[in-house]
């Protein structure tokens, strides 16, 4: 009967008994110590019983060493003493041998006696009261619906936050967004906010369904576009929501059949959105947002979805973040970014399509960067000099002049970006510098097709023909240090070699780069720099040489002022 | 039956408790007083065992003493009698059995105790024990067959030159009865055979006999065991354990692990279920049905079981149908038999003294005199309370002497009217708000929690043996300054009682050291001048809450005391603990002054009537009793609950008795009808809290499961119909309405709830120790 089998009990076989006989100097024949087993499964049992009701009173649920021996006490039986610990003992079995025992370590008596950190007397035991249901109401929800305090709200209020976080999570597209619409319009639901609020702030516990997310973030959205709703200091916690959504590795995107790069992309926007309409009511948020960006994109350790993530939300809060966080740290990332666009290999497929989506985000920003950097320089040539927009002070970073900044990033994308460039410039007032351009382009291009070597050259001659010196002893002196610290440790490494590319070679591409900026800056930096940029350029240094088609060199720059230009106050 | 099973049981007990008889007297006048005289007799024999050491390792087991009037449960005067021979018979037994022990003392008390008795014997009051039910012919019979047996046992043993061991006669006479019995082979056969009779009995007989499964495998099993048929034993527990209600798992577990002879006489639990007589209720046509089938097949082994060890309560009428038995079994000892629940019971309250409360503009006043409200008080007094008329169902006045009201307590009478204006009428519309208070840091293990009625302390007992006193207002406690400096203060002046505490003493808490156990059970004076305390070193303990130091120890139960409870008058309290009765004291006697004896396992809970005459109790034994106080019977049984009981709870006006129990559920009973009538499911683990509203319409239950529940208690009442009560079988079908009673269900976040307090406004306090884990 299987009943009868659960209601066995632990038995002390009789060879316990013996060997315990015997430690004690005692032979037992085999019928006493079966009689005495039995006796003592009994005993023992009996014990057990009596003492559950010590714990019953003490109004415990798990069964103490106390209790046992409460009981043992009352029918006059020695107590057992050494295991009143109140913590639970360890009972480890071993392997070997079925033997189960507690785990007694040695106390190392001189140590302890002598040990410096006093431990802390227990705190005293108190009273404190608290007004836990208000006359009667509250709690009436499945635990865990509801924050506590929604206790305090009016019934309506609280029947239409219930309703509203029912539709907007709900299964009912439609009545999501009727609800979505009412919220947007809502001139009532001040009180409600903190909530909701509250509610956005799962993201993180629901970072496994898009479908959520997605719904989380529209109620932001909602929320922003109310006029009724003053945000304030709720900003803040609305915008690490919706920066969740864009830079976690959200459990969602393990799966690759999700699409988590919309999801980023909307979130981006929305970011944006928040930025641009309640930016002012948070100090210092711009300012906390591309720190956050910056800190994701530089951190090797973090997947590729968390950088397109970054590269997008910086692409929407607009040219002066990409060109203040993205493209100081391009060179860095680009290394990283061409050893996973490089490696072929099937198990790299996955991470390889990852690498193109953050590879095509790069080059939507930087396109936009170009283009809007263009198009500011000449209406700040138009209007003689007005400088950098307000809102954003430039102070101490010192910005990179437009050719010099589309020669570097040609050098990333190549005729990819030259392209989209050059279709999308709807400017006319800036041929001179377009000409120079693509001329340089095209150097670089040929420059690219006749090889490595001749690339050097040609620089090489660029440069004489530029009418300025270079500083190369100091860049070159910098340079070996730098390279190895930034190798990235987290991307598969490229697994062709280095080129054999001696010194000087590297050092002329500097040269050439240097020069570019310099002959060509020269000309704009009068316009809105009082001081030429080359005294505070930092040393830069190269890691990697590149050898493939489409991106012509794989210089690491090292941005050495971009983590201190990211600290001023905006 | 009870008078020499009592005796020869106590006997083992090694407490000393030998004034017990002497102590007895003074409270009350005569009936008191000899009931007193009988219940104290065993007492004094076990004060002189308590020399000889081996009894102790047995003294759990025989505190059963008190069990062997079992069911009957009224003291054996009252009960028995009108057998004078037996009694005569079984006293010279005893007396032999002492002498022969060298007991002289005893055997001289004894003696004059039973000439006391034979005096007084003439004047029995209460008949309600004599009238045996119908068709209960056999169980005179065998009561004097035992009787018998025991008389000639004993004589037996005192031949024998050396006692083997002291206890050993005594457990087997107890066990003789089993001794006698058939061919153990044959009992699976005889079991099986009733089993499929009862399988074959139409539906409506079968529910009503099916409730013999149990009492018959539990005695036959044990008479296996008895006569060393372990492994016939051990088949047919597992042939036949399977078959009975799940509500006695617990005992079955207890019965599994026993399979020898020798275990039996330790276990206190299958001693108990021996001497009491089973009680079960069935219809007259039920029971013909059975009684024919087994003469028709001679089935004599069960017959004669059903002849000496069960009590069938035989009534009129319909069968009951399985929920009406099963809501009333469950308990150690079977069901209620009918007359037990007869006794008329004063559940009515005591008339309010009559006590002018000041006007609102008086306020300034009355709080002004508060030194000095002499003049005032007594001129009120005099006036006397004949316009207030007088409630039919209540006690006289006097019935138990009940101490006078001080000027303080009129004063604590006044501002408890006063807070009653302002009360907040409770209801389903309106429920209570609710405090929690926790306690934070209770490593040491709370145990026991109390509110003073007026909510401005709260004590908690601590598995540490300590007990702590807490003011829930900021008023600080102050302890009363030494006799040295009470020398030097100005007693004319007005502020005396101001003047007399030790400003430096203030604090929030204060700690009473005392006990060497887990408390178990705090209780606060109504004047709240004092605080009790149980605890598992034996002691209950009087505390004084002016200088903070313990007063009295009350020492007399000798085993774990699980609670105590004071007088809602002040001056009683009642203890219940692990030597299965609960205890009458007052509190200028250190002896008890009333034995509740009767329950068959540990008192859990005890909690006094709100008009102080009568006492209940609950039971491991899974069976609440009410007690007279006045004269130590049990006027109440009830049965029903299907685990120990954890918690009681009166409703205000008296007349409603709320019951708590390990299995989660809460019971209701009638007091003075003796019925169950409402059983409130929901809770998920043991019920340690339960508290009527002030005005009684709320019920509030706390249990270990975290939660709080409200029940509409007005409704559970008010469901009932009168003729239930009425009809003379006093069955009672429950409707099945929980959920509709069940008015709110409050989390706490980790905190089990160990007590519940409502306040005078009707604002609900809860208390337990928060649990980190």
């Amino acid at each position: 009967m299987t009943e009868r089998e659960e209601r066995r009990f632990a038995e002390v076989p009789r060879e316990s008994i013996k060997l315990m006989a015997e430690s004690s100097g005692v032979e037992l024949s085999e019928e006493v110590a079966a009689l005495l087993a039995e006796d003592v499964c009994y005993r023992l049992r009996e014990a057990t019983q009596n003492s559950s009701q010590f714990m019953r009173h003490a109004k415990r649920r798990k069964l103490s060493v106390e209790d046992l021996n409460r009981a043992l006490r009352w029918s006059n039986t020695e107590t057992i003493c050494g295991y009143g610990a109140q913590d639970a003992l360890p009972f480890r079995p071993l392997k070997e041998g079925e033997l189960f025992f507690v785990e007694d370590r040695e106390i190392n008596l001189v140590e302890l006696a002598l040990a410096t950190n006093i431990p802390k007397g227990c705190a005293e035991t108190m009273v404190r009261v608290h007004v836990s249901y208000l006359d009667g109401k509250g709690n009436l929800e499945p635990q865990g619906t509801v924050p506590t305090a929604v206790q305090s709200l009016s019934e309506d209020l609280l029947k239409y936050y219930q309703q509203i976080t029912r539709a907007i999570l709900g299964e009912d597209p439609h009545l999501m967004k009727v609800a979505l619409l009412d919220l947007q319009s809502n001139s009532k639901i001040a009180a409600l906010l903190p909530y909701f609020v509250y509610v956005i702030s799962g993201v993180k516990s629901v970072s496994h369904d898009l479908d959520q997310l997605n719904r989380l973030l529209h109620m932001v959205k909602s929320l922003v576009q109310n006029p009724y709703l003053y945000l304030g200091s709720y900003v803040r916690s609305l915008v690490s929501s919706v920066m969740y959504c864009i830079l976690e590795p959200l459990a969602a995107s393990i799966n690759p059949l999700n699409d988590h790069w919309t999801l980023r992309d909307y979130a981006a926007l929305l970011l944006s959105h928040i930025f641009w309409t309640h930016g002012d009511l948070v100090s210092g948020l711009y300012h906390q947002i591309l720190l956050s960006l910056q800190k994701v994109l530089s951190d090797p350790v973090r997947p590729l979805c968390s950088h397109y993530g970054a590269v997008v939300g910086l692409h929407a809060l607009g040219w002066k973040a990409v060109e203040r966080v993205l493209y100081p740290h391009l060179p860095a990332y680009w290394a990283n970014l061409q050893a996973v666009l490089d490696d072929y290999s099937v198990s790299n497929a996955q991470v390889k399509a990852d690498g193109h989506k953050v590879y095509g985000a790069i080059l939507v920003a930087v396109e936009r960067l170009l283009k809007m950097k263009a198009l500011s320089l000449t209406l700040a040539a138009e209007g003689s000099g007005a400088g950098l927009p307000a809102g954003c002070p430039w102070e101490e970073w010192t910005p990179v002049s437009l050719p010099a900044m589309y020669c570097e990033l040609y050098s990333f994308f190549g005729d990819s970006l030259a392209v989209r460039f050059s279709t999308g410039l709807p400017l006319g007032g800036q041929n001179s510098v377009h000409i120079m351009m693509i001329t340089f382009c095209c150097f670089v291009l040929r420059a690219f097709l006749t090889g490595g070597l001749f690339l050097s050259r040609v620089c090489r001659s660029l440069a004489r023909s530029s009418s300025s010196s270079v500083s190369r002893s100091r860049s070159s002196s910098s340079r070996p240090g730098r390279s190895t610290s930034q190798s990235r440790d987290i991307f598969p490494k490229a697994r062709f070699p280095l080129p054999q590319a001696g010194p000087p070679a590297f050092s002329f591409i500097i040269g050439g780069r240097q020069m570019g900026r310099r002959c060509q800056g020269r000309r704009f930096q009068t316009s809105f720099s009082p001081t030429p940029p080359l005294t505070t350029h930092p040393p830069r240094a190269y890691a990697h040489k590149l050898p493939v088609i489409g991106r012509v060199s794989k210089p690491v720059r090292r941005w050495t002022c971009s983590h201190y230009s990211l600290h001023l106050p905006l | 039956m009870c008078l020499w099973c009592r005796i020869r049981q106590k006997i083992p007990k090694k407490k000393k408790t030998y004034y017990a008889a002497h102590v007895m007297t003074p409270l009350l006048s005569a009936p008191g007083k000899k009931m007193a005289a009988v219940q104290d007799a065993p007492m004094e024999l076990d004060a002189e065992k308590e020399t000889k050491p081996e009894i102790l390792s047995d003294g759990t087991s025989n505190l059963s003493g008190n069990t062997a009037s079992g069911t009957l449960s009224s003291p054996p005067l009252t009960a028995g009698g009108a057998p004078k021979q037996e009694d005569q018979q079984t006293l010279i037994a005893v007396l032999q059995f002492l002498r022969r022990n060298k007991l002289t003392e005893s055997v001289e008390i004894l003696r004059r105790e039973a000439c006391l008795e034979d005096q007084e014997d003439s004047q029995t009051l209460d008949g309600s024990g004599g009238g045996k039910g119908d068709g209960d012919g056999g169980d005179a019979n065998s009561l004097l067959s035992r009787v018998s047996i025991a008389s000639a046992a004993a004589p037996q043993s005192t031949l024998t030159p050396i006692p083997v061991k002291n206890d050993q006669p005594d457990v087997s006479v107890v066990l003789s009865a089993y001794s006698q019995q058939g061919d153990p082979s044959l009992y699976q056969v005889y079991y099986s055979s009733l089993k499929n009779f009862i399988e074959s009995v139409l539906d409506c007989h079968r529910a009503e006999l099916s409730q013999l499964f149990y009492p018959l495998f539990v005695h036959m099993y044990l008479e296996l065991v008895y006569n060393n048929h372990e492994n016939k034993a051990k088949a047919f527990f597992e042939k036949f354990s399977g078959d009975q209600e799940c509500y006695y798992q617990d005992d079955l577990r207890i019965l599994c692990g026993l399979t020898k002879k020798e275990h039996l006489k330790g276990n206190e639990a299958l001693l108990d279920f021996r001497t009491s007589r089973f009680v079960l209720r069935i219809s007259r046509d039920s029971y013909q049905l059975l009684k024919r089938h087994l003469q028709e097949r001679h089935n004599n082994q069960i017959w004669n079981i059903i002849q000496e060890h069960l009590y069938i309560d035989i009534f009129d009428g319909m069968p009951r149908s399985k929920s009406q038995i099963d809501s009333m079994s469950g308990s150690f000892a079977g069901e209620t038999r009918r007359e037990v629940n007869k006794a008329k019971v004063f559940y009515g309250l005591l008339k309010e003294p009559e006590i002018e409360v000041p006007l609102d503009d008086e306020d300034d006043e009355a709080e002004n005199e508060e030194g000095k409200p002499k003049k005032k008080k007594t001129k009120k007094d005099s006036m006397g309370s004949k316009s207030k008329k007088q409630d039919p169902n209540a006690p006289q006045q006097n019935r138990i002497p009940l101490p006078e009201l001080k000027d303080s307590d009129k004063l604590d009478k006044i501002m408890y009217m006063k807070e009653s204006t302002k009360r907040i009428r409770l209801g389903p519309e309106n429920l209570p708000s609710i405090c929690f208070y926790s306690f934070l840091n209770a490593y040491q293990g709370l145990t026991a929690v109390d509110f003073t009625d007026d909510s401005s302390l709260l004590a908690g007992g601590f598995a540490d043996s300590t007990v702590r006193v807490w003011s829930a207002t900021p008023k600080k406690l102050r302890k009363v300054k030494s006799a040295a400096e009470l020398n030097l203060i100005d007693k004319e002046s007005d502020d005396v009682l101001e003047r007399i505490m030790d400003e430096k003493t203030a604090s929030e808490s204060k700690n009473l050291y005392g006990h060497s156990g887990p408390v178990y059970g705090v209780s606060f004076s109504p004047d709240r001048n004092y605080l009790l305390s149980s605890s598992e070193d034996g002691t209950v303990r009087l505390w004084s809450l002016q200088t903070f130091t313990c007063l009295v120890g009350y020492k007399g139960h000798n085993y774990p005391v699980w609670d105590t409870h004071f007088s809602p008058f002040g001056y009683y309290f009642v203890s219940g603990g692990h030597d299965r009765v609960a205890r009458l004291w007052a509190t200028d006697h250190y002896q008890p002054l009333r034995i509740f004896a009767g329950h068959l396992a540990d008192v859990t809970c005890t909690r006094f009537h709100p008009n102080s005459n009568y006492v209940v109790t609950g039971s491991t034994d899974r069976t609440i009793r009410l007690w007279d106080v006045l004269n130590g019977n049990c006027v109440r049984f009830f049965t029903g609950h299907k685990g120990p009981i954890h918690s009681l709870a009166f409703s205000p006006n008296g007349k409603f008795l709320a019951s708590g129990s390990t299995d989660g559920r809460v019971l209701l009973w009638d007091i003075g009808h003796g019925l169950m009538i409402g059983e409130l499911k929901g809770h998920t683990d043991t019920i340690y809290a339960l508290k009527f509203s002030r005005d009684g319409e709320i019920l509030a239950s706390g249990s270990m499961d975290n939660t709080v529940r409200l029940w509409d208690s007005m409704k559970a009442f008010d469901d009932m119909e009168t003729d239930d009560f009425t009809a003379a079988t006093g069955h009672i079908h429950l409707p099945d309405n929980s959920q509709e009673l069940l008015l709110g269900m409050y989390h706490s976040k980790s905190t089990p709830v160990t007590h519940l307090h409502f306040t005078r406004r009707n604002l609900l306090l809860a208390a337990g120790a928060y649990n980190s884990q």
